[in-house]
């Protein structure tokens, strides 16, 4: 192997180990959040949506999907990605990580790239199982898929630095519960932000999951709380700033090298 | 084969576990680290293989730098650690292999089979970690760090409460990957696998390398015999005629102390005991002691002063 090239087979071997753990625990991995998210669609779409009026020439029910798709997304990418480091720190066999002639890149590609394949199908199956309950369209199938990879990849990114920072199962637990999931029931995913009073609609722009909703949301309906291209800044900005992020904490050691 | 040069290492908590180190480390040799708990020992492993960042100093693995040219150094590594740090879920061939590819090369299916016979390990291959007793998990330990044919083997306390069978599995593993050339560096405490095992022999102290030898010239300058004979009659001194052999008393005169070298040609003792039943000096019983590296070890540890400059962790 060559001093500079790229070392696949590791990258390869990390990402075919976080992919046999998701399927050892696929119930709670796949099946779990999908019903879950469904519940979502019986209750808000079908039983409470038929009485909402259409939001901006959507469908109620058809209006919240990309927003749970959203949810769902943001939040497994993050605890799946989070665990996925979290735990070999958790039982010391990170040893080998770091006595291994990878780099941070390589580590972060294999980790990375599993949470975040992982995160795509689970939208996807979410996706699918929302058509059983609205009749959906997607006006940009490229766009939405654009903003499903790039979101997934950065909040799995997101995991990655929160595996790496929490020092016990509870801080693992309380970002994606305690941050992520206000910020995005709060981001528009139940509702435009148009019908906010017009301060709150400036306080939710500095809530990033906004952008992110919106964008999904327009590649769906052509209805958006932003502009696309915006929406697209901001998930690009959150992804350069992750990485940022990993390349400083492989570079120092930060929590992994003593 | 390794190179440490001016190595030092000063934790966040401003302990200084290892000082200015100064070691090298020939191709091929088995090299034996001794030291008391807390010596030093596993952090100088840690900073070689990459887990533990140096404060100073540098060290090269077959002239690559560990830090400037970590890919080149640490694929010629396998780490065996001190403790029992597997994936509980995994199967055995599988964190075998994921090991290899960790390390950058490909499949290799026969030579994973192989290292899992050498180890006794074949039978469970399909076997998760977690149902595996601790002598096992060590086993597979060794199995990941010897999965990308390594150059150099550091184990870390490998024989840390594991049976007769696997020490003996294991030391035939290691006296073969010497033989096809690996170099091989180990700590212990168990004073007599070094005896056994180790061309060289280094012991750290309190974050130094106060020894380096090599083991056959640290057994014969250090290595002396007694023998020890317990007298039916106590006597008040050493009788004149005996004086010609180096004898002393001990425990009130219930003892007499022979001491001699091994390696002479002629040790005395068979002059000794005609001599004593000349004299018609009985004994009850008698015994023989060497010393083994053990007191050869713990005389150099704790004759040393403490040496200054590290603060208490």
């Amino acid at each position: 192997m060559s001093t500079h090239a790229i070392n696949t087979h590791a990258i390869l071997a990390i990402y075919k180990f976080e992919m046999a753990r998701t399927l050892r625990t696929i119930w709670q991995s796949i099946v779990s959040p999908v019903i879950s998210t469904s519940l979502y669609f019986v209750v808000f779409g079908a039983a409470i949506g038929s009485r909402i009026t259409e939001i901006e020439g959507v469908a109620y029910g058809a209006f919240i999907v990309p927003g749970l798709i959203m949810l769902m997304l943001l939040t497994q990418s993050t605890m799946n990605a989070s665990f996925g480091i979290y735990f070999p720190r958790f039982t010391g066999t990170i040893y080998e990580l770091l006595s291994a002639p990878v780099s941070s890149f390589e580590i972060a590609c294999g980790y990375v790239g599993a949470a975040a394949t992982k995160s795509i199908i689970l939208g996807l199956i979410i996706l699918a199982t929302s058509w059983l309950f609205v009749p959906l369209h997607i006006a940009h199938p490229f766009w939405m898929l654009g903003f499903l990879v790039l979101t997934a990849i950065t909040f799995s990114l997101f995991g990655f630095i929160i595996g790496i920072w929490a020092d016990g199962f509870e801080q693992l637990q309380i970002i994606p519960l305690l941050i992520l999931t206000p910020l995005t029931f709060l981001g528009g995913t139940f509702y435009s932000i148009h019908v906010l009073p017009p301060v709150w609609q400036t306080v939710t722009l500095f809530n990033p999951v906004v952008y992110l909703v919106s964008g999904f949301r327009w590649s769906f309906f052509e209805v958006a709380d932003v502009s696309p291209w915006i929406s697209l800044g901001m998930t690009l900005f959150f992804l350069s700033g992750c990485l940022v992020t990993i390349w400083w904490i492989f570079k120092t050691g930060y929590r992994l090298k003593k | 084969m390794i190179s440490i040069s001016g190595l030092s290492k000063t934790y966040a908590s401003g302990f200084q576990a290892l000082k200015s180190i100064d070691l090298d480390i020939q191709r091929g040799e088995i090299f034996a680290l001794l030291g008391p708990n807390g010596a030093g020992k596993t952090t100088l492993i840690g900073v070689i293989c990459g887990i533990v960042n140096p404060s100073t100093g540098t060290v090269t693995v077959d002239g690559h730098d560990i830090v400037s040219d970590y890919r080149a150094a640490r694929s010629l590594i396998g780490l065996v650690p001190q403790e029992l740090t597997t994936d509980a879920f995994e199967t055995v061939w599988d964190t075998v292999s994921f090991s290899r590819g960790l390390f950058g090369k490909p499949k290799n299916p026969a030579h994973i089979e192989k290292i899992l016979r050498d180890l006794s390990l074949w039978d469970k291959r399909t076997n998760k970690i977690m149902t595996l007793s601790g002598g096992m998990k060590r086993r597979v330990l060794i199995a990941k760090a010897l999965s990308h044919e390594p150059q150099v083997l550091f184990l870390d306390e490998p024989t840390a409460g594991v049976d007769v069978e696997l020490r003996k599995d294991m030391w035939q593993v290691v006296r073969d990957l010497r033989a096809s050339g690996v170099t091989i560096i180990l700590t212990t405490h168990y004073i007599e696998e070094a005896e056994d095992m180790a061309d060289r022999i280094g012991v750290i102290s309190k974050g130094e390398i106060i020894l380096v030898e090599n083991k056959a010239e640290l057994m014969r300058k250090l290595g002396k015999k007694q023998l020890t004979l317990h007298l039916q009659r106590p006597l008040d001194a050493v009788p004149a005629e005996l004086a010609v052999h180096n004898l002393a008393l001990a425990d009130a005169g219930n003892e007499l102390v022979f001491t001699y070298d091994t390696a002479a040609e002629r040790t005395g003792v068979t002059a000794l005991l005609s001599d004593l039943a000349r004299l018609n000096i009985r004994f009850r019983d008698l015994q023989t002691t060497q010393s083994s590296l053990e007191d050869i070890f713990i005389g150099l540890v704790t004759d040393r002063p403490a040496a200054g400059a590290g603060a208490a962790p």
